[in-house]
């Protein structure tokens, strides 16, 4: 399994030890690994290597932070720059002046162009808008179907007619029902091909002229490799493409094709698929992908997630607890409740740094919540004392709090000494400085 | 090019193999290999049609990529810095990492130790370990080619979202149809919209029989009723459709692994082929599913699709290095007779010309 980037990086100045100034030999280690990552993570190649020489000039004699050893702070170079060339703001969907806003979906075969707009009808329609779908892949077999399907699960209003038609007029003729039924937006599903098919791309750049769309969002696939950019480059030059939705995130491609088609296009990612289901995209948010790409896991969507279902109030809360270092073991399990209400615990778990070094061990669909029950259990065979003052627990009260929970006083101290470490962790990001990943020594 | 070689059996020799499943266990694994060593000689005519079909599929990946490395060996010296470009081409073509520094620093290696200068030689070192690389996992031939496969033959085709598992079901039905057997497709991707109407229209143009239920029903029923299909209607080969599935997801996988238990039930050997359709656009991840898949139900065959385009599909060499499992097809279009059987040496020959 790949070892994350954090532990190679440790790794590579570990031989050089010291802190102080970033030295250049230290320096070009370090880049080779960052560059491994990168390559890894399905970056073009040529991305990578403009990537790491701006890096190597911003790293190179830079002063190391005291809190901070010179791998971390290369890490967060490496990552500012990452953040910086996914887009450092929220991209927001562009509407017309004129309804409706028409939204073209274009990109190759297979790369989840179908499920996306359903996808995105649905967003649009939570916020209030009345999108209609049209059906403009008139070439693969049952495409029209399969987008019909999607529209009456999701039951959303559709115009397809057939796959007789072209799509120029199907187009046409849906815009007209859209200003006739006051559809506030006009989502255009198109066939997918192959950027290097002439005669296919004409036919859409020749939609575009003649919808003028606000957006044009080309699909691509996470898990696309090194010839990603050619397509996109392709796409964007014959049809102007405006955002990027990036789908199959949920797998566990690191998509780094999503960096190169942003450098090489200029485009901004959009939008992200996670899933099969139709309320499975989401907002895209560069820290994230950059962490992914790195090999550093999903940090940030975990504590969002927990935001959403803490709310902010208990979530601040909990941050001035975490700093004061007051935070107790009653906390811990109001905090492994609302971490269950979360979901599934395999697919928070996969956020965390570092995991994919413990992938291999754990089957993730498969932990179930015994994990929680059994901690819940053993602190709620504490005395409130005991809950707040962890440190006080003896062997005495061990034994009666295992008796009482129905375990063993080894998984009592374990629990007791996972609650340690995570309040340590808590309170190094509490006070500002690098979180120190799990399974770094 | 011949798919589908197996003539079919008369009662007398369906008896006779009945008899050979009788006989110890040695003789039994010898009688196919004499067959085979018949079976793998084309003539000419076939090899031509495979090179020709190669050669238009790859058209575009040679131009651009394979004439960077035409050009790579036209220098004087061989230095650090032909061998980082070589190690870049082969990067940029998906190879990864790990299997581009194998083969990168064998035939630097032989370079050096031989003491090679002429740049033909070194080329011919390279396409050497390309092939060889690409050949790792054995000669053996497809099940389907065999001219004593079982019959029904089942194969199942695997793979995740959006790789290409329905159209190139079609054209290996095609294919194998073409060559005198009778296919029946299960439309066992019960899960996504409209995916049993693509087979179905598929099913009619190629003029293989689809067993479907409905949108929503049991994988593993469609399966047991398309062999039950196959027996009555004597079909020669069982090709199942499964839905697309995140490898990561193993729920999917255990619905995967269902299919198999329900089909092993009628036919203990079965599925004789699983073919895990890659799309040849993919990255590393090709890698992970192919292992994942590999662990879920064993993968016997690649089916690289989607080389169409400008995608050099190089992942194969990684999996062929690192898992041992062979390519058996490659997807070279949209129309349906746009499906070759893999040639390493022409695969490679293609891309190096």
């Amino acid at each position: 399994m790949f070892e994350t980037l954090t532990d190679k990086l440790q790794g590579a100045f570990k031989k050089f030890g010291s802190r102080g100034v970033v030295k250049e030999e230290d320096l070009d280690q370090a880049l080779r690994e960052v560059r491994m990552a990168m390559l890894e993570a399905d970056v073009n190649f040529k991305v990578v290597r403009e990537f790491t020489s701006r890096v190597k000039e911003r790293a190179l004699g830079a002063e190391v932070l005291q809190s901070l050893t010179p791998a971390q702070q290369v890490i967060d170079i490496v990552r500012e720059e990452l953040v910086e060339i996914l887009g450092g703001e929220q991209p927001q969907l562009a509407t017309s002046a004129q309804p409706p806003t028409v939204i073209m979906v274009v990109g190759l075969q297979g790369s989840g162009k179908t499920t996306s707009i359903a996808k995105l009808a649905n967003l649009l329609r939570r916020e209030g808008n009345r999108p209609l779908l049209v059906a403009c892949d008139v070439y693969r077999p049952a495409a029209v179907d399969q987008l019909v399907t999607l529209a009456n699960q999701l039951d959303m209003p559709i115009h397809e007619e057939g796959t007789k038609s072209k799509p120029r007029d199907i187009a046409k003729n849906a815009l007209e029902q859209a200003k006739k039924t006051n559809a506030t937006h006009l989502l255009i599903d198109t066939a997918g091909r192959l950027h290097v098919d002439e005669d296919m791309m004409n036919e859409v750049a020749d939609l575009r002229k003649m919808l003028h769309p606000s957006e044009v969002l080309f699909v691509a696939d996470a898990m696309a490799g090194q010839d990603a950019v050619t397509a996109a480059k392709e796409f964007h030059d014959r049809v102007e493409t405006t955002g990027l939705i990036l789908t199959k995130m949920d797998g566990d491609a690191r998509g780094g094709a999503a960096l190169s088609i942003r450098s090489v296009t200029g485009v901004p990612v959009k939008f992200i698929g996670m899933g099969e289901k139709t309320d499975a995209l989401e907002l895209f948010h560069p820290e994230r992908l950059a962490g992914r790409i790195l090999g550093m896991g999903d940090m940030l969507t975990l504590i969002e997630k927990a935001k959403a279902t803490m709310g902010e109030e208990d979530t601040d809360r909990l941050g001035d607890k975490l700093k004061r270092g007051t935070f107790d073991l009653q906390d811990f399990v109001d905090q492994l409740r609302s971490v269950r209400s979360m979901g599934p615990l395999g697919q928070l778990v996969q956020m965390l740094p570092g995991f994919n070094k413990i992938k291999m061990q754990l089957d993730v669909d498969e932990m179930d919540d015994s994990f929680f029950n059994q901690a819940e259990a053993i602190v709620l065979s504490m005395t409130p004392w005991e809950r707040r003052h962890p440190d006080k627990i003896d062997g005495k009260r061990r034994k009666r709090i295992a008796r009482g929970s129905g375990t063993s006083p080894q998984q009592v101290n374990q629990l007791l000494k996972q609650f340690f470490e995570a309040k340590k962790l808590a309170k190094s990001i509490g006070s500002g400085k690098f979180p120190a990943m799990p399974g770094m020594r | 090019m011949r798919f589908w070689r197996r003539k079919k059996k008369s009662d007398e020799e369906s008896e006779q193999q009945q008899e050979a499943a009788e006989a110890p266990a040695e003789e039994v694994a010898e009688a196919p290999v004499t067959t085979e060593v018949a079976d793998l000689e084309l003539t000419e005519e076939e090899v031509a049609e495979v090179q020709e079909q190669t050669q238009r599929a790859t058209e575009r990946t040679r131009r651009g990529w394979f004439s960077r490395l035409g050009g790579l060996f036209e220098r004087a010296d061989f230095g650090d810095e032909l061998w980082d470009e070589l190690e870049e081409i082969l990067i940029s073509a998906d190879t990864g990492l790990e299997t581009t520094e194998l083969i990168v620093s064998t035939v630097r290696d032989r370079v050096r130790q031989d003491n090679i200068k002429r740049s033909d030689e070194v080329r011919e070192l390279l396409r050497e370990e390309l092939v060889a690389v690409l050949e790792e996992p054995g000669h053996s031939v497809p099940r389907w080619a065999e001219s004593d496969a079982p019959s029904p033959l089942v194969l199942i085709v695997v793979g995740v979202n959006g790789t290409g598992k329905t159209t190139s079901i079609a054209k290996m039905a095609h294919a194998f149809q073409r060559d005198g057997a009778t296919v029946i497709l299960g439309a066992a991707d019960t899960f996504r919209a409209a995916a049993i109407d693509q087979l179905k229209l598929w099913g009619e143009r190629v003029g293989a029989r689809v067993v479907a239920h409905q949108h929503g029903a049991d994988p593993g029923a469609v399966a047991f009723d398309s062999l039950s299909a196959a027996e009555s209607a004597g079909g020669d080969i069982v090709i199942i459709d499964t839905a697309g599935r995140l490898h990561t997801k193993s729920n999917l996988m255990e619905e995967l692994k269902k299919i198999y238990r329900v089909i092993q039930r009628k036919y203990p050997d079965a599925p004789h082929e699983t073919l895990l359709v890659l799309d040849a656009t993919t990255g590393q991840n090709g890698l992970s599913q192919a292992r994942t898949f590999t662990e879920a139900v064993g993968i016997t065959g690649i089916v690289l699709s989607k080389l169409d385009g400008t995608a050099k599909g190089g992942i194969a060499f990684s999996i062929a290095h690192q898992l041992q499992i062979p390519v058996r097809f490659i997807g070279t279009g949209e129309r349906m007779d746009d499906l070759a059987p893999f040639d390493a040496r022409q695969f490679v020959d293609a891309l190096l010309s």
